[in-house]
């Protein structure tokens, strides 16, 4: 924080934060191409899901081998993904790191995004999606899918507060400083507003608001991302009867929730000319972040493949052949190396955290990620202790089909929509926090 | 069944006891359901003069005395059969505790259990409820044929998982599937280590021919696309009293099925009924894969012995 500003240096200042800030939410170049490629995308999506209505979940590659395939990893992915929300503003945000600040939002837009579509991708996994009210009405609770549901449900909940409670100020700005926009936008600017006058008792319990939420979110965040990989860790079978998958999947999720900010960092810095706001040294500190979680994610990875591989179990040698040298060697190593351990190394040097090269490593990290959920759900599936006999080739092997591909798009698309949205109606760095840390008055933000 | 069976006289009263509650069973089952209508119904046809009394079967099957102007036909429509069928069979049948032994020595792949299991549950020849599989064991073992059903694990990791009760475990150890309840998500197909569950990717085989049949959960047709089928033991066979498609098909005696609460087995070819406990122990019968803790409900018998010949080397099952 720096020196006091007087009253007249801090109205100068805010001015220029709001200016700075809003400007993106009002200038749209480009936005038609965007949204006319999403719109596009989510056409094709809906028609894919149309054809599977229709046909079944035959139209993937699924069949009773590979049963679980891209749907199950986008599954894992999503949350994977939006655990970053609990990292940044919850972790850091608790240890008081100052420069997460201009990161907490695109951070929780990213958690709540993603959490929310995770749960689309499991009803486009769902054979049955119009029995989906009987998780409700039928639910038995020793199955870890209620508890994905409810700790799912609850996770979404808290993030949607924990973006939203923040924006309160923000809210009350915006609607003073966006007159000209629609009457709906208006009316969503002041709903959000709630009567936000910028009292003392005001942010005294705003701040105490988002520090319950930041606690809370801590375990139910872990517990998103450990009942998830309870799905696999629950049963029998080999590649997925493991102890650590927990922590696996939490330290995996942290690598590519980073990931995934960096590269949202870059391009808001870039399309939003926020170069004040998300400045290199922010890239700096995501990277050795993104270093660390690499660094934590690497050592579990050693344990989950390299203890076993050493006394190679009859079946788990199969499997594990099958990823070290087999059919599914190339993808393994190319996640292992390129998504992980080359882009750890890379970073591990200043002029590799810079925002470009960042965000390059940050793509490779993301994309790897992907495919990391990928080779955890399918190979296993192809290791079952008894043989695969008597049945189809197709049965035997695993390529995904275009209905299936598109589908596995389609979140993804949900994503990037409600990203846009969100981006587009609320400053994406926080106004009146960027402010307060420039040593204006709260007082005067209003 | 029943024609065929040789009980030498000395074997005790439980084998007699046996088959004689599956007798009953076959009586009480039909009649169970249908009962009180056809009785209301053929009662009411006869028109017994003046307040005479009529004995009918409840569905409990207890047999009462009513008045009989007292008796209403029941009508088709409130009499919902799926219900019925539901209730009993998610209840399963008491007092019994199924049990089937393969004789591995005895199977030569002659693969009509599969075919009188496919025709039974309406699947396609891709989909299986019971497979034989070639299996070889290590290296330097022989190969031989595996029949492998479901194995209706006591400790079942696929109902654990389960999150809508759609897949549940009946009193007489038999593990069913409710096509109506199961919502597609497969982690039972995830959690069983057997590869024993599969999927109905597609419409059903012969789905329209079969669309106005009602739902029997014993027997899991007609299949529904979106959800999960494997074997189920043939309960629907089990509650007339006859033994499962897969076991009273085959040509070569692999299967014996029985209650291991009368501790009796029928084979199914010859129809020879001994004793279950002597029999796995004699021949030093076993559960496959027992040290995954699943207590499987279908025994294997080794391959000594061998009538037929093994499978060809060129066939060899291979573990990938």
């Amino acid at each position: 924080m720096e020196k006091k500003l007087s009253l007249e240096e801090s109205r100068q200042r805010l001015t220029q934060i709001e200016d700075d800030l809003i400007r993106p939410l009002k200038s749209h170049k480009g936005l038609e191409i965007w949204v006319l490629f999403l719109l596009l995308m989510l056409t094709l999506g809906f028609y894919a899901y149309y054809l599977q209505l229709r046909d079944g979940l035959g139209v993937t590659a699924l069949r009773d081998y590979v049963q679980w395939g891209m749907y199950i990893s986008n599954f894992v992915f999503f949350v994977a993904t939006s655990l970053i929300g609990m990292l940044i503003t919850s972790v850091l945000g608790l240890l008081r790191i100052p420069w997460i600040t201009p990161l907490t939002r695109i951070a929780e837009t990213i958690a709540l995004a993603f959490a929310m579509f995770a749960g689309i991708v499991i009803i486009i996994d769902m054979g049955r999606p119009d029995r989906f009210p009987y998780l409700f009405l039928h639910g038995r609770l020793q199955s870890p899918i209620l508890w994905d549901v409810t700790v799912v449900t609850t996770y979404v909940i808290i993030s949607l507060l924990l973006l939203f409670i923040p924006m309160i100020p923000d809210a009350a700005i915006l609607r003073r400083r966006m007159q000209n926009s629609p009457k709906w936008q208006q009316a969503v600017y002041k709903f959000l507003s709630a009567n936000w006058v910028a009292a003392p008792e005001q942010y005294a319990l705003i701040k105490k608001s988002i520090r319950v939420l930041a606690i809370l979110i801590i375990p139910t965040a872990l517990a998103i991302h450990t009942v998830t990989s309870w799905l696999f860790a629950s049963t029998l079978r080999v590649g997925w009867d493991s102890t650590i998958f927990g922590p696996y999947f939490v330290s995996g999720a942290f690598v590519s929730g980073v990931a995934a900010v960096i590269i949202a960092m870059y391009f808001f810095r870039t399309n939003y000319k926020l170069h004040n706001y998300i400045t290199e040294a922010h890239f700096n500190r995501m990277g050795q972040l993104l270093v660390l979680m690499c660094f934590i994610y690497l050592y579990f990875n050693l344990n989950e493949y390299f203890v076993p591989a050493y006394k190679m179990r009859k079946a788990e040698g199969h499997h594990l052949e099958a990823l070290f040298t087999g059919n599914w060697a190339v993808m393994f190593w190319a996640t292992q190396l390129g998504g992980l351990v080359i882009p750890m190394l890379l970073l591990i040097f200043k002029p590799f955290r810079k925002p470009l090269p960042a965000l390059i490593i940050s793509i490779f990290v993301l994309v790897g990620a992907w495919f990391k959920r990928l080779l955890i759900v399918v190979p296993t599936q192809q290791h079952p202790y008894l043989p695969i006999q008597n049945v189809p080739q197709n049965f035997i092997t695993y390529k995904p089909t275009g209905v299936e591909i598109m589908l596995t798009s389609l979140p993804m698309v949900g994503v990037l929509i409600v990203i846009t949205i969100i981006a587009k109606l609320f400053p994406i760095v926080p106004i009146w926090e960027t402010a307060h840390e420039q040593g204006i008055d709260e007082s005067v933000i209003k | 069944m029943e024609e065929n069976t040789h009980i030498p006289e000395n074997d005790g009263e439980g084998r007699r006891d046996f088959l004689k509650k599956i007798g009953i069973f076959a009586g009480v089952g039909v009649a169970a359901a249908a009962g009180a209508v056809y009785v209301a119904s053929d009662y009411e046809e006869r028109k017994h003069p003046e307040g005479k009394k009529v004995r009918v079967l409840t569905a409990d099957g207890q047999l009462v005395e009513v008045p009989e102007s007292e008796l209403q036909k029941i009508e088709q429509e409130e009499l919902d059969i799926e219900d019925e069928m539901q209730r009993r069979g998610r209840e399963g049948i008491p007092g019994k505790s199924w049990v089937m032994v393969i004789d591995l020595a005895k199977c030569r792949n002659a693969r009509m259990c599969i075919a009188a299991c496919q025709a039974a549950h309406q699947l396609r020849p891709d989909q299986y409820h019971i497979n034989t599989l070639v299996m070889k064991d290590s290296e330097h073992s022989a190969p031989y044929y595996m029949p492998k059903p479901c194995y209706h694990c006591d400790n079942p990791p696929c109902v654990k998982v389960c999150p809508v009760n759609a897949t549940f475990k009946r009193q007489d150890g038999i593990v069913l599937i409710d096509n109506l309840r199961c919502i597609g998500c497969r982690f039972c197909v995830a959690a069983c280590p057997y590869s024993a569950r599969i999927f109905n990717w597609f419409e059903p085989r012969d789905s329209e021919k079969y669309k106005d049949q009602p739902y029997d959960v014993e027997l899991n047709v007609p299949q529904k696309k979106g959800t999960i089928s494997k074997c189920l033991f043939s309960a629907d066979r089990l509650r007339k009293g006859e033994l499962p498609y897969c076991v009273s098909s085959c040509p070569n005696g692999v299967y014996w099925f029985g209650d291991m609460n009368e501790d009796v087995v029928v084979n199914g070819t010859t129809k020879e009924a001994v004793r279950f406990s002597q029999l796995i122990k004699d021949n030093g019968g076993y559960t496959y894969l027992e040290e995954l803790g699943t207590k499987p409900r279908v025994f294997y018998l080794p391959p000594k012995n061998r009538i037929f010949p093994a499978p060809g080397e060129e066939q060899t099952a291979s573990h990938s």
